[in-house]
């Protein structure tokens, strides 16, 4: 009799629970339906960061212009001139007549590169065997002078070789290069993790955090707290919602990517959405962080903007390689989780690796996640002071 | 049983250097039933009383108890129970005015329709605007709203921090009527107000200043301990009268109130035509003096003076 009664005691309560919580997502999914700008915010901001990351801010170089003095007009240098116009790096806009129009082209900033053909070009080539182009690049942008020179020099070698034809020299190393993974050296391929990395951690860390703030402000915390409602409900509730835009964005972001910057999905889709889904409630355990922290709507976004979104740019590993960072920030970028997750990424969503390859870094999500739920459920007040 | 026992109630906040009490060993208890007023300016401790009570703070000395049950260790089982309307409570602004109404019901484990009976005679007033978002309503309906949230569970006992304040003058009035009405179905009530009219409403009430209650008993009972002839006195310049009467030998205290001045005499006998000539001598014109019945303010008054 005692046990009959226990159990429908526990079946009840967890209908209760079932009902409340139910209702509790609902109305959370009100605010944020109703708070239309913010919901535009939230649904179009990772399709515009892919898209600016994609398209304005890349680190690959297309469409340079470029000058060409050529002092030799003859076949060969007429056909070097139409192979830089025809590959999509160069685009050949000036022909410029004397020395001394190069550095004006410099100055004037419209060229990157100016390419200079000796008299006799060809005839060089034939007979001697030996002659010489020069490439002058603007090298203010260091990167980028490297950059256009090296594919200058390797349309230059392609050309070479086409007309050395059968005929090889002797002695002759020719490296092979094989770009792994990402053969058209496409600059999408780092960011998507990046900025899935950084989409995530704000929109689920930084919304969570407001959403439980603004209880607090508007006092309505004071009547839930008062009331049967466990907080164990009340935090899931608050996280749902925000868990599951941040599944829309993922899949927006990989729609995107896949379609428009033609970065396929090399690993399993469900993996990849798997460990997603995980660090996402690792972000989710940083806003509830957050939230114990912050007395104010406009202090939880402070504190997740900088306590966020700057490690995740500068130590997340997508905007400036780990390995060249000195000692001290490479130890303390471990802490940050969208490094673990920006190597995930790139393992199974463009190396194609499975679970075998992420398990570690997957593990340390976890583990971070543990950690802060265990903290914010512990520091969760249920008082007011 | 008692609906609230408290007994030497202490809370106080800031660091050693600086610390405030703001409940200074108070005491007192309501039956069930009861709608106890807690009347007292802003500062008094009425919000520390109330957040101790519904648990949302820890008091640092003394106890209380809700329906029998300890407000520090019984934490769980009082929120169960009570129903609190917190001061500035504001409601969900984007939710409709049903939709706060159900999702308040729905997290104390109830539906509008299992205690339509209870809120009935204020929602009927609010019903006309149920799609309405809350922060579209007015001031007194938003009132309303919220306390039909705090209602909508039959809570055993009914916690209501300031619900008047910021409120028209009718609908304060109205306000007060519903809370009757809900005492009628026997929910006992603690209410605080800084607006000394609205204690007449309550079957006791208990006077608070500065951290300590001044007295406890119902209103009639504390008008009659006045004790004292009370006048009524105006001109036609109103403040130079205020400060001149505080400067009568004779005058035991003076406030404003309303159009007239409140005052009261050490020694009443043939105080009239005393008054009258005290104020000719400083020039006053048209004067006008009567006896007037004090009500809590006046009582209040002389409470603060008397332990000043």
């Amino acid at each position: 009799m005692m046990y009959s009664c226990n159990w429908h005691g526990a079946l009840n309560e967890r209908q209760t629970d079932m009902k409340q919580f139910i209702v509790f997502v609902r109305k959370e999914f009100r605010h944020i339906f109703r708070d239309r700008k913010s919901l535009l915010i939230i649904i179009m901001m990772p399709i515009v960061q892919i898209i600016l990351f994609g398209f304005a801010l890349t680190n690959e170089i297309k469409n340079s212009n470029i000058a060409v003095l050529d002092n030799a007009k003859d076949e060969a240098s007429q056909a070097l001139i139409q192979r830089l116009d025809a590959s999509r790096y160069f685009k050949v806009t000036q022909y410029l007549p004397t020395q001394a129009d190069i550095e004006r082209a410099f100055k004037s900033g419209t060229i990157r590169l100016a390419i200079v053909f000796p008299q006799g070009f060809r005839e060089s080539l034939m007979h001697t065997n030996h002659t010489q182009v020069q490439l002058i690049a603007d090298a203010s942008d260091p990167n980028t002078a490297t950059t256009v020179t090296n594919y200058a020099s390797s349309i230059l070698s392609d050309y070479q070789q086409e007309v050395n034809g059968n005929s090889s020299l002797p002695y002759t190393i020719k490296p092979q290069m094989r770009m792994l993974y990402n053969p058209q050296l496409k600059g999408a391929y780092n960011f998507v993790p990046g900025v899935m990395a950084m989409i995530l951690i704000l929109i689920c860390a930084m919304m969570t955090s407001v959403a439980i703030v603004r209880e607090r402000e508007i006092n309505t915390m004071e009547v839930l707290l008062v009331s049967p409602l466990k907080p164990l409900l009340f935090i899931l509730s608050k996280a749902i919602p925000y868990i599951f835009l941040s599944l829309v964005n993922v899949s927006t972001i990989l729609l995107v990517s896949v379609t428009l910057l033609e970065v396929p999905i090399q690993g399993s889709l469900l993996l990849l959405m798997g460990v997603s889904l995980l660090f996402i409630i690792t972000s989710v355990s940083l806003g509830l962080m957050i939230s114990n922290l912050t007395k104010t709507q406009q202090e939880a976004q402070m504190f997740s903007l900088m306590a966020l979104m700057l490690p995740t740019l500068l130590l997340g590993g997508f905007m400036f390689p780990i390995e060249s960072m000195p000692v001290p920030l490479q130890v303390i970028s471990n802490i940050v989780p969208s490094k673990w997750y920006y190597h995930i990424v790139k393992d199974v969503m463009i190396k194609g690796l499975g679970f075998s390859a992420v398990w570690k870094e997957s593990l340390v999500l976890v583990g971070m996640s543990l950690f802060l739920l265990g903290i914010s459920f512990k520091k969760f007040k249920t008082r007011l002071a | 049983m008692e609906a609230i026992a408290v007994h030497k109630l202490v809370k106080t906040y800031g660091a050693k250097k600086e610390t405030v009490k703001a409940l200074n060993e108070i005491s007192f208890s309501t039956q069930q039933g009861e709608m106890f007023g807690v009347i007292g300016p802003d500062g008094a401790g009425k919000t520390s009383l109330f957040r101790i009570l519904t648990t949302m703070l820890l008091p640092d000395g003394g106890t209380a108890t809700v329906d029998g049950f300890d407000v520090v260790k019984d934490m769980q089982q009082i929120r169960n129970r009570v129903g609190y309307m917190p001061g500035k409570f504001s409601l969900y602004q984007d939710l409709t005015v049903e939709e706060n109404l159900e999702f308040f019901a729905s997290i104390f484990n109830t539906s509008i329709a299992e205690n339509y009976d209870l809120v009935k005679d204020i929602y009927v007033q609010i019903e006309l605007f149920k799609n309405r978002r809350a922060g579209k309503l007015s001031g007194g309906m938003k009132q309303k709203l919220a306390l039909c949230c705090a209602l909508i569970h039959k809570p055993s006992v009914l916690f209501l921090d300031e619900p008047t304040t910021g409120v028209d003058v009718v609908s304060r009035k109205e306000f007060w009527e519903m809370l009757k009405g809900l005492k009628k179905q026997g929910i006992s009530i603690l209410v605080s107000t800084p607006y000394m009219d609205e204690a007449a409403m309550c079957d006791r009430v208990a006077l608070m200043q500065s951290g300590r209650i001044m007295t406890i008993d119902t209103p009639q009972h504390v008008i009659e301990q006045f004790g004292k002839r009370l006048w009524a006195v105006r001109s036609g310049e109103m403040y130079r009268l205020l400060l001149d009467l505080k400067a009568y030998e004779n005058t035991l205290s003076c406030h404003s109130f309303g159009e007239y001045h409140h005052l009261v005499l050490r020694n009443d006998t043939g105080s009239e035509a005393a008054v009258l000539h005290y104020l000719a001598s400083k020039g006053h014109r048209q004067v006008e003096i009567k006896t007037a019945s004090p009500n809590i303010e006046d009582c209040f008054m002389q409470l603060m003076n008397d332990n000043a």
